[in-house]
């Protein structure tokens, strides 16, 4: 049955199809899909890990335990989880294993570009790149089969465009695969030096046969055209490459790109006269190719950075993008992402920025839709490097300015709730162990919001739907070792500003404010509904005559408010208003009143 | 010949929607279809696109600079933003409708009137009123099924069974108001 797919539902059916039976992820752009997918299918046992390193780690533990396996995770979400990938890559497995990297060339959602196919050699495990959906869901298969067959992990890597462009696929059946029957295998799975020497040496043996299947497999093919021109390409690239030289190149598409097939590289290089590599970000296959003894054009004609559209490529080999209009473009204002109406965020930001500037406070973000509280009107964040590090950053940062004579400058840090499960909790208690100081904040907003509302370890619900714990942060932190805790409705915004005040008095320990409202975009939770009264039921409005134009209620930077400068009132667009009420709070005329029902 | 069909909006206006609806019709008719969409972080109030090809048998999902057949805009001033996109000689259908960015609500700058005029005088450019229509329909969120009718005029795909389309990818309660939407946009180009 054809469907047409986005390479991230390609890859879930791939694995359905395969008989994986466990799955694990962390939400990430643009990975996300992956496991939401997944979690259609009965037959897998599908889990949102608390982070990358956990989704692989029990991952790890599924194959051992002889099932097919699939972790999937973005690029800088295999940075954590690169610990357990190391060691795994010198045991092998016991089911299939494939762990699914999705690069992100063009940064859409993303702090680097790092481009993970370093990750391959690194390891020295195989890695395959799939170029549209059909090769998304054909090259799960293969990974696991390669897999079994090579006693290895096996990297997929795709990016962005893989992940979230659609294309036909063929669909079939599942094929359930048995589970292996567990045999304890000391040598094999406890990484041991002793043990861990020996396996060394089978990786370079592995390696050495690898080689020999990238040369004959049919992932890596030529396709002769003109010979003039040679393309060398693997993953979306390809198609670009297809769609800017169509028959006036001829190919080498590869998908098995770790390690790569030199022999048929040789085969293809040695019978074109101009050789075209084209990758994007690092010059991988390029590398390769000279290392081989062949000229060729990549980072020298392309750039090494962003992603590589065809018009990109056109205009590096050709001198310009295809003919287009030139227009008058001042008319076209950006539109930057913005926190939403009714962001629970808002409250906090809005009295941060006046405790920033009463306090000379320094402010360190972290992964999240709150990573926004950086831009105006609220100019919230000093620092945002990676996910999880706000509170030890924050820690390093304050006991520098403590070193400094009269020091009066405080550092806040701030997490989401599944950041702070995610890597969070490990430098909370870092810091009350090293008796720091700083006020360390957790906006509870009872979804991981940004990817759009995967549950955590706090929502109360698992990938599936089914009910299960609802982690308490307040008595996590207590349980961290920390005596000052203090949640509250950061809708309010007197208790957002005392909470602020609350912790500034303390100066010796380290404190804890929960702000605890749920995203207003969020799918209400029957706790939920329960627990926070009047959730998002009113709306506001503006008086128009009693209002005086002093526009203080536009930097809350609600994007359901807008000034009004004709008639130098302000206005609420009653549609995009779900009544957060913080607008209402900070009229100084009580110009805005909620609307009467 | 592989056309391309550039959905272009404001994040929340529904081209998601629009293009799944297309793409389930091309490729039920036969064409090699596919479709490339940006996720994540740009898309709470952002800009947003839809790509999408069709032919027998298409290699990038991404439509180049001066590649568009048609640019399809369910916002006035994201037509000027996506305008470089389409081909020399390709057509603009834009809603006559606009959602000021973030950076205009606090009254920092105006939104430009003159985009429509510079629009018309750039290509061949057909202003639809799809927000009103939608209106008179019953839900202003059909506007994006109405963009979709006008489209699927306008590329010459009519032929293609668009109701069933509808019923298979649409919740019961909204399909006849999409029919009805989708025949609106015929009519209205």
């Amino acid at each position: 049955m054809k469907k047409l797919l986005t390479g991230n539902e390609a890859i879930a059916r791939g694995a359905y199809e395969a008989g994986v039976r466990y799955a694990a992820a962390y939400p990430g752009t643009p990975s996300t899909e992956i496991l939401e997918n997944i979690t259609q299918y009965e037959e897998i046992k599908a889990e949102w890990a608390a982070n990358e390193k956990v989704a692989l780690e029990s991952s790890i533990g599924a194959s051992i335990a002889g099932a097919r396996a699939i972790a999937s995770m973005k690029h800088v979400g295999l940075n954590v989880a690169s610990d357990p990938l190391m060691s795994f890559a010198y045991t092998g497995v016991t089911g299939g294993l494939v762990i699914v990297t999705a690069d992100e060339p063009g940064q859409h959602s993303s702090q680097t570009e790092q481009d993970n196919r370093h990750f391959a050699p690194f390891a020295k495990i195989p890695m395959l790149e799939p170029s549209d959906s059909q090769e998304s869901k054909d090259m799960v298969k293969i990974a696991l089969e390669i897999s079994e067959e090579f006693d290895t992990p096996v990297l997929l890597r795709t990016t962005t465009r893989v992940c979230h462009s659609k294309s036909i696929v063929d669909c079939y059946d599942r094929e359930e695969v048995p589970i292996i029957e567990y045999k304890k295998n000391k040598q094999k799975y406890i990484t041991v030096p002793a043990f861990a020497k020996i396996l060394r040496v089978k990786v370079e043996e592995r390696i050495e046969k690898l080689k020999e299947y990238s040369n004959n497999t049919p992932l890596n093919f030529i396709e002769w055209n003109d010979k003039k021109i040679g393309v060398i390409s693997s993953g979306m690239c390809f198609n670009y490459a297809k769609e800017v030289f169509g028959e006036s190149a001829s190919y080498l598409k590869l998908g098995f790109t770790y390690p790569l097939p030199d022999e048929m590289i040789k085969e293809f290089a040695s019978q074109v006269d101009k050789i075209y590599i084209i990758e994007e970000n690092d010059p991988i296959i390029e590398e390769r190719v000279k290392m081989l003894g062949f000229d060729c054009h990549g980072v020298d004609t392309f750039p090494p950075y962003g992603e590589l559209t065809p018009d990109i490529i056109r205009k590096s080999v050709e001198g310009s993008t295809k003919p287009s209009l030139e227009y008058d473009k001042s008319m076209v204002v950006p539109r930057p992402p913005t926190l939403c109406a009714g962001c629970p965020h808002r409250g906090f930001f809005y009295e941060l920025r006046k405790i920033i500037a009463k306090k000379n406070a320094v402010v360190v973000g972290d992964i999240g839709c709150y990573t926004l509280g950086m831009a105006e009107p609220y100019d919230g964040i000093d620092f945002t490097i990676n996910m999880g590090s706000a509170y030890p950053a924050a820690h390093g940062a304050q006991s520098v300015f403590n070193m400094l004579e009269d020091n009066k400058r405080r550092v806040i840090a701030m997490q989401g709730d599944s950041t702070f499960f995610h890597t969070g909790i490990s430098g909370l208690l870092s810091t009350v162990f090293n008796k720091g100081n700083t006020i360390n904040v957790v906006l509870d907003n009872r979804a991981t919001a940004m990817t759009g509302h995967q549950d955590n370890p706090g929502t109360g619900y698992t990938a599936e739907k089914d009910p299960t714990i609802s982690l308490d942060i307040e008595t996590l932190v207590r349980a961290c070792g920390i005596n000052n805790v203090i949640s509250v409705n950061p809708n309010d915004l007197e208790a957002m500003r005392n909470a602020f005040n609350w912790a500034l008095a303390i100066e010796d320990e380290p404190s804890v404010i929960i702000t605890r409202w749920p995203c207003a975009l969020k799918k209400f939770t029957k706790e939920d509904r329960e627990e926070f009264e009047g959730l998002f039921s009113d709306k506001y409005e503006v008086e128009e005559e009693v209002c005086i134009g002093c526009k203080r209620c536009t930097k809350t930077g609600c994007p359901a408010i807008e000034f009004k400068t004709d008639i130098n009132k302000s206005y609420i667009d009653y549609n995009q208003c779900v009544g957060c009420s913080v607008c209402y709070q900070v009229c100084p005329t009580g110009a805005i009143r909620k609307v009467v029902k | 010949m592989t056309k391309s069909i550039l959905l272009v909006g404001v994040g929340g206006q529904g081209t998601i929607l629009a293009s799944k609806l297309l793409t389930t019709g091309l490729m039920e008719a036969g064409y090699d279809v596919k479709m490339s969409e940006i996720h994540g972080m740009s898309q709470r109030g952002g800009s947003v696109s839809s790509q999408v090809r069709y032919g027998d048998k298409v290699e990038s999902p991404v439509i180049e600079i001066g590649g568009a057949d048609i640019l399809v805009s369910f916002e006035k001033m994201e037509a000027l933003r996506w305008l470089e996109y389409l081909k020399i000689g390709g057509k603009i259908v834009v809603n006559n409708f606009q959602i000021k960015p973030v950076s205009l609500l606090s009254g920092k700058g105006e939104y430009s009137d003159k985009i429509l005029d510079e629009l018309k005088d750039k290509a061949d450019t057909i202003i639809v009123d799809a927000a009103e229509k939608a209106r008179e329909l019953g839900n202003e969120r059909v506007m994006n099924v109405i963009l979709l009718g006008s489209t699927v005029k306008l590329m010459n795909l009519q032929e293609i069974d668009w109701d069933k389309i509808i019923e298979e990818n649409v919740k019961s309660q909204f399909v006849e108001i999409n029919k009805r939407a989708l025949q609106a946009g015929m009519d209205l180009v």
